[in-house]
C-alpha cells in the first residue's frame, strides 16, 4: 500500500485525537470532579444534621425550660433537610440560595442553642455534650473545607469550559453551561457583627 | 534600546516595540539570548506563584520542630514512635510545632498543611497531624481522610483536653507533646480490622481506575510523530509536499494534566533514600482544636 493511499486514514485517526484536545474527556473530567465535591458539601451538611437529634435530646436533658430554641433547632433541621440538590441543578443560582439559606437557618438556630447552654455548667461539663460538641466544631470546619473544594472546583470546571480549546469541545459537543459556586448564604455575613457591652 | 512600558487598561505593563526596535532585536537574536530570556520568563512565573501560596515549614522528619520546643532526645523517642506507628500499619503521623500561623486559624492552616506535605498513603488517606502553636495559644490534631473513623473529632478532643493541654497550662510544652502524641499513637497502633479492609478496598478501586486509563496522549503524539517522520521521508524521496495534499495541521494535544486536581500535593516523591516524606494523604478537615 502505498504512504499516499494511506494518508486519509491517518487524517482521520488525527482529527480523532486532536478532538480529544478540544476538551471531549477533559471536560466531563472537570465536571464529574465538581459534581463529586458538591457531593462532598452535602454529605457535610447531612452529618451535621443527624448530630442535631442527638444533641437536642442531650440539651433537653439539661435546659427542659429552653423550649423555644429548642424547638427552633428542630424545625430549621427539618426544613435543612428537606433541601436537596441533584448534581445536574448546579447550574441552577436559584436552587443553590435555597440550599445555601436551609442550611444557614440551621447554624444559625444551632448557634442560639449553644450559646444558651452557657448557662447551665453541669450541662457543659457533661461528657456527652462535650463530645457532642467536639462533633459539631469538627462537622462545621468540615463543611468549610468542602465548600472551598466545591468553589476551586467549579472555579476550574468554568474556566475550562470558557478557555481556548476547551471552549470549543464543551459548546460543540456538551452545551456546557457553567457551574455556580456555593456562597456564604448567612443573612448578613458579609457584614461584620456589631459587638455590644 | 527605548522600550516604552505602557500602562494597559487591566492594570498590567505592556513593553510595546516599535516596528524598528523589534527588527533590532531579531536581529540581535541569538540561541543564548533566548535561553537567558527563556529562563528569565520560568523564574518570574516560578517567583509569582511562589509569593502567591501560603509558605509551609519544610517536611524535615517525623517531628518538625520549628517552634523549638522540643529537646534533641525527647525527638528521637518521638521520631521513634512514629516510625514504630508506620511499619506497623502505614499510618503516618507527624508532629509539628510552628512558630506562628500566618493569621490564619489553626483549622484552616491544618488542612492546608497536611495536605501540602501528603501525610498518609495516597487514596487511604492514612495521616494524622499533631500541631502545635505555642505563639497562638493553639493546638490541634488534623486527621487525614482515612483516619477520621478511628481518630474521631470527639477523640481528638479528649486527647487534647485531657492529656496536651493540662501540660501546656503548667507551661510543660515538651510533656504535653509527648503524652498527646504517645495517646494519638496508641490509639492507631490498635488494631483495626474494619479500617484495614476498607483501605485495601479503596486502594484497589484506584488502582482497577488507573488501569482502565487508556494513554490517548501517548497514543496521539506517537501518530504525530509517525506523520512528520513520514513526510519526511517523502520529502527526500522527491515527491510533493503533504501541504499540498492538505494535511490538517494540529495545533494542539490532549491536555495534559487536568486543572481540579487537589489530591496529593506531595504524591509519589517518596524518595528511597531512607529520608521520611509524605504518601500523598489527603485531609478533609477532621480532628479537634484546643487553645490555652
Amino acid at each position: 500500500m502505498s504512504i499516499r493511499s494511506m494518508m486519509p486514514r491517518f487524517t482521520a485517526f488525527l482529527l480523532l485525537f486532536a478532538l480529544a484536545g478540544c476538551g471531549i474527556n477533559s471536560v466531563p473530567t472537570a465536571e464529574e470532579l465538581a459534581k463529586a465535591r458538591w457531593a462532598d458539601v452535602q454529605n457535610e451538611y447531612q452529618r451535621r444534621a443527624d448530630l442535631v437529634p442527638n444533641l437536642v435530646a442531650t440539651v433537653k436533658g439539661f435546659a427542659a425550660q429552653e423550649k423555644e430554641v429548642l424547638t427552633q433547632v428542630t424545625e430549621a433541621r427539618a426544613r435543612a433537610t428537606s433541601v436537596q440538590i441533584s448534581a445536574d441543578d448546579l447550574d441552577d443560582p436559584a436552587k443553590l440560595s435555597q440550599f445555601g439559606d436551609a442550611q444557614g437557618s440551621l447554624s444559625q438556630a444551632l448557634g442560639r442553642l449553644l450559646m444558651v447552654t452557657e448557662n447551665y455548667p453541669d450541662l457543659k461539663s457533661n461528657q456527652n455534650f462535650l463530645a457532642l460538641q467536639s462533633q459539631l466544631e469538627g462537622t462545621e470546619n468540615r463543611i468549610s473545607i468542602a465548600r472551598r473544594d466545591y468553589n476551586e472546583a467549579v472555579r476550574a470546571y468554568n474556566t475550562r469550559i470558557r478557555t481556548f480549546p476547551d471552549a470549543i469541545g464543551a459548546k460543540v459537543f456538551y452545551g456546557a453551561k457553567p457551574m455556580t459556586p456555593f456562597e456564604a448564604t448567612t443573612p448578613n455575613a458579609q457584614n461584620a457583627p456589631t459587638v455590644a457591652f | 534600546m527605548p522600550l516604552n512600558p505602557i500602562r494597559h487598561p487591566s492594570g498590567g505593563w505592556d513593553l510595546c516595540l516599535s516596528r524598528q526596535t523589534l527588527r533590532e532585536r531579531i536581529e540581535r537574536w541569538t540561541p543564548a539570548s533566548a535561553g537567558v530570556t527563556l529562563v528569565l520568563i520560568l523564574l518570574a512565573l516560578f517567583l509569582a506563584t511562589a509569593a502567591h501560596a501560603q509558605t509551609f515549614p519544610k517536611l524535615t522528619g517525623r517531628v518538625v520542630d520549628s517552634a523549638n520546643l522540643l529537646s534533641p532526645e525527647q525527638e528521637a523517642t518521638l521520631t521513634q514512635q512514629l516510625a514504630a506507628l508506620e511499619a506497623k500499619n502505614r499510618r503516618q503521623l507527624v508532629v509539628v510545632t510552628l512558630p506562628n500561623l500566618e493569621g490564619y486559624a489553626i483549622e484552616d492552616y491544618g488542612y492546608r498543611l497536611g495536605r501540602n506535605w501528603g501525610i498518609g498513603e495516597k487514596d487511604v488517606n492514612s495521616g494524622a497531624l499533631l500541631i502545635v502553636a505555642p505563639n497562638e495559644r493553639k493546638v490541634r490534631i488534623e486527621v487525614g481522610y482515612g483516619l477520621e473513623p478511628i481518630l474521631t473529632d470527639a477523640l481528638s478532643s479528649v486527647i487534647i483536653q485531657q492529656q496536651i493541654l493540662p501540660a501546656f497550662r503548667n507551661g510543660d510544652m515538651a510533656g504535653g507533646i509527648m503524652a498527646g502524641a504517645k495517646a494519638m499513637v496508641d490509639l492507631l497502633s490498635l488494631p483495626d480490622e474494619q479500617a484495614e479492609a476498607r483501605a485495601q478496598r479503596i486502594v484497589a478501586d484506584a488502582k482497577q481506575q488507573e488501569g482502565g486509563g487508556f494513554p490517548v496522549a501517548l497514543i496521539f503524539w506517537g501518530i504525530v510523530l509517525a506523520v512528520i517522520l513520514l513526510s519526511m521521508l517523502r520529502n527526500r524521496g522527491g515527491g510533493r509536499s503533504f501541504r499540498r495534499n492538505g494535511l490538517p495541521v494540529v495545533l494542539w494535544g490532549p491536555g495534559l494534566g487536568g486543572g481540579g486536581s487537589r489530591w496529593g500535593g506531595g504524591g509519589g516523591w517518596r524518595s528511597g533514600g531512607g529520608g521520611f516524606s509524605g504518601g500523598g494523604g489527603s485531609f478533609g478537615g477532621g480532628g479537634s482544636s484546643g487553645s490555652w
